[in-house]
């Protein structure tokens, strides 16, 4: 088996005459988590997007475990999951529903098991049965996250996952994503805009700016590179001043 | 007070808005009004110049409205599956899913015979023990007539979805009448000759004409046609073809320019 689960190479987006992404390459491991940052608009949801196969790419490819999202898009969508703050579940089903509905949508083996498995990991348990939409945002999100989980994904796509979660609540799931990454064969890419949480998470970042990658390589050590106090002081430079790193 | 009209004024300019942005609004106003006018005043023309008995009318209206009946409860049954996932604004989570488009309206389709066959299941005894009237009595040529409005109302559904998935929720504004638009072109409760001959070829380009048409002559004591019968059916399988044919390719609009991802974006 190889040891990258996401390929994308060569990834172009292009509405009209505005370029969102501009042929960006990256690839994410088995067991490792990368950090895809840049400020608002710099192409990390349209980047999603195109990896989920809901946005066709203008050009490039993205392979999931070896499948061409493009030319294979259910065998490569079988092996990945997603949650992100702006697609949540019907709100008028509940969460034991939803659960079921999208397990048998991803294929999930031992349904019947693994929905009380994760109602008890996600602490949901006495949600089970409550309508999604009723529910808070913090537990909105952690329902999302336990749907991401259905299919034990080999690719697993993090759009800012803690935001609407207390700090408490965002440690946890940290950890929880942490611990699969490292127990199966799965990779992870993750968008945040903490930075705290991302140089205690990530592996790698990739920082994103007008739709390119600008700078890659470890959270805990990328900010001295660049001549940077920590990871946040070189997020902003990023944003604002792009053309004065020390590339 | 004055705080009070400004906020009413502000709830009325976000109408102004609306209808500014999307003169598409403007067509909810004016087509139910227009359908039941033609319709109604179709059904007055047959009616005043038909020698059709006042029991023969009876049976006429009641198998005629059970059979629309049917035809609207196919379509608006099919599209408010499909109206779940955009009120709850589900397509990303859908289609982020192995799930092939197919198997999306091979569901609902599947749904809607559930749903249709229940409805038909409650309406025909109904009729029969309110008005001692039963659909039955139109024999075998039922099955056809069935069959070819379920398919139709499929048809119709799915075309409805792709024009929603196109244009954003705004298009919900004028897929609700679809079927009734159809309704004075197929002849529902009068003949086709009640209406001008510029119609005509709208509606024998119509399966439900050839139903409705059927059904009345079965009625009126006439033969079953198998001819017109399958008509209906083919014409039926070509509009469903054709309906499946314009998803796709909405479909794969939809994936390239991103609105799938972004639903609620109105692009009317």
């Amino acid at each position: 088996m190889s040891t990258t689960v996401l390929d994308v190479r060569d990834l172009k987006k292009t509405y009209r005459d505005t370029e969102a992404v501009r042929g960006i390459s990256f690839s994410v491991n088995r067991n490792e988590i990368v950090g895809l940052l840049g400020p608002n608009g710099a192409g990390k949801t349209t980047t999603i997007n195109m990896i989920l196969g809901v946005l066709e790419p203008t050009a490039g490819t993205i392979s999931v475990d070896g499948f061409d999202v493009r030319k294979e898009r259910s065998l490569a969508l079988d092996r990945t999951n997603f949650a992100a703050v702006y697609a949540q579940l019907p709100g008028n089903l509940t969460v034991s529903q939803n659960l079921k509905v999208f397990g048998l949508l991803y294929g999930a083996t031992r349904l019947n098991e693994r929905i009380p498995e994760l109602l008890r990991e996600f602490d949901l348990e006495k949600f089970a049965h409550t309508k999604t939409g009723v529910l808070s945002s913090g537990e909105q999100t952690r329902v999302l996250l336990a749907k991401a989980m259905l299919n034990s994904p080999h690719l697993l796509l993090l759009d800012e996952p803690t935001a609407s979660l207390d700090p408490s609540t965002a440690r946890a799931v940290r950890e929880k994503i942490r611990a699969y990454t490292a127990e199966s064969e799965s990779g992870v890419l993750w968008t945040s805009h903490n930075m705290h949480e991302v140089a205690d998470v990530c592996d790698r970042v990739l920082f994103l700016s007008h739709g390119s990658i600008l700078i890659e390589g470890d959270p805990r050590t990328l900010p001295q590179e660049h001549g940077k106090a920590n990871l946040e002081e070189l997020f902003i430079t990023v944003a604002r001043e792009p053309l004065s790193l020390e590339l | 007070m004055t705080k009070s009209f400004t906020r009413m004024y502000a709830v009325f300019l976000r109408q102004v808005y609306l209808y500014r942005e999307t003169p598409i609004r403007f067509f909810q106003m004016f087509v139910w009004v227009l359908i039941d006018l033609v319709l109604w005043g179709f059904i007055s023309k047959y009616f005043s110049q038909s020698a059709v008995s006042p029991s023969g009318i009876v049976t006429i209206l009641l198998s005629a409205i059970i059979l629309w009946g049917f035809l609207n409860r196919v379509y608006q049954g099919l599209i408010m599956f499909f109206l779940e996932d955009s009120w709850s604004r589900n397509f990303l989570n859908m289609f982020a899913t192995p799930l092939k488009l197919y198997e999306y309206v091979a569901g609902f389709v599947v749904s809607t015979i559930i749903t249709s066959a229940i409805v038909f299941a409650v309406v025909i005894p109904l009729a029969y023990v309110m008005f001692g009237y039963s659909l039955l009595t139109l024999g075998f040529s039922l099955v056809p007539f069935i069959i070819a409005l379920f398919i139709f109302g499929v048809s119709i559904g799915i075309f409805s979805v792709a024009l929603v998935l196109r244009f954003g929720p705004v298009a919900e504004w004028f897929i609700w009448p679809v079927a009734a638009i159809t309704g004075p072109f197929v002849g529902v409760f009068y003949p086709i000759s009640t209406l001008p001959e510029w119609m005509h070829i709208i509606s024998y380009a119509l399966p439900p004409t050839y139903v409705f048409e059927g059904m009345r002559a079965v009625i009126g004591g006439g033969a079953f046609s198998f001819s017109n019968a399958l008509t209906g059916l083919a014409l039926a399988f070509v509009y469903v073809f054709i309906s499946y044919i314009t998803l796709s390719c909405v479909f794969r609009i939809v994936i390239r320019n991103g609105q799938i991802a972004r639903f609620g974006t109105e692009a009317l």
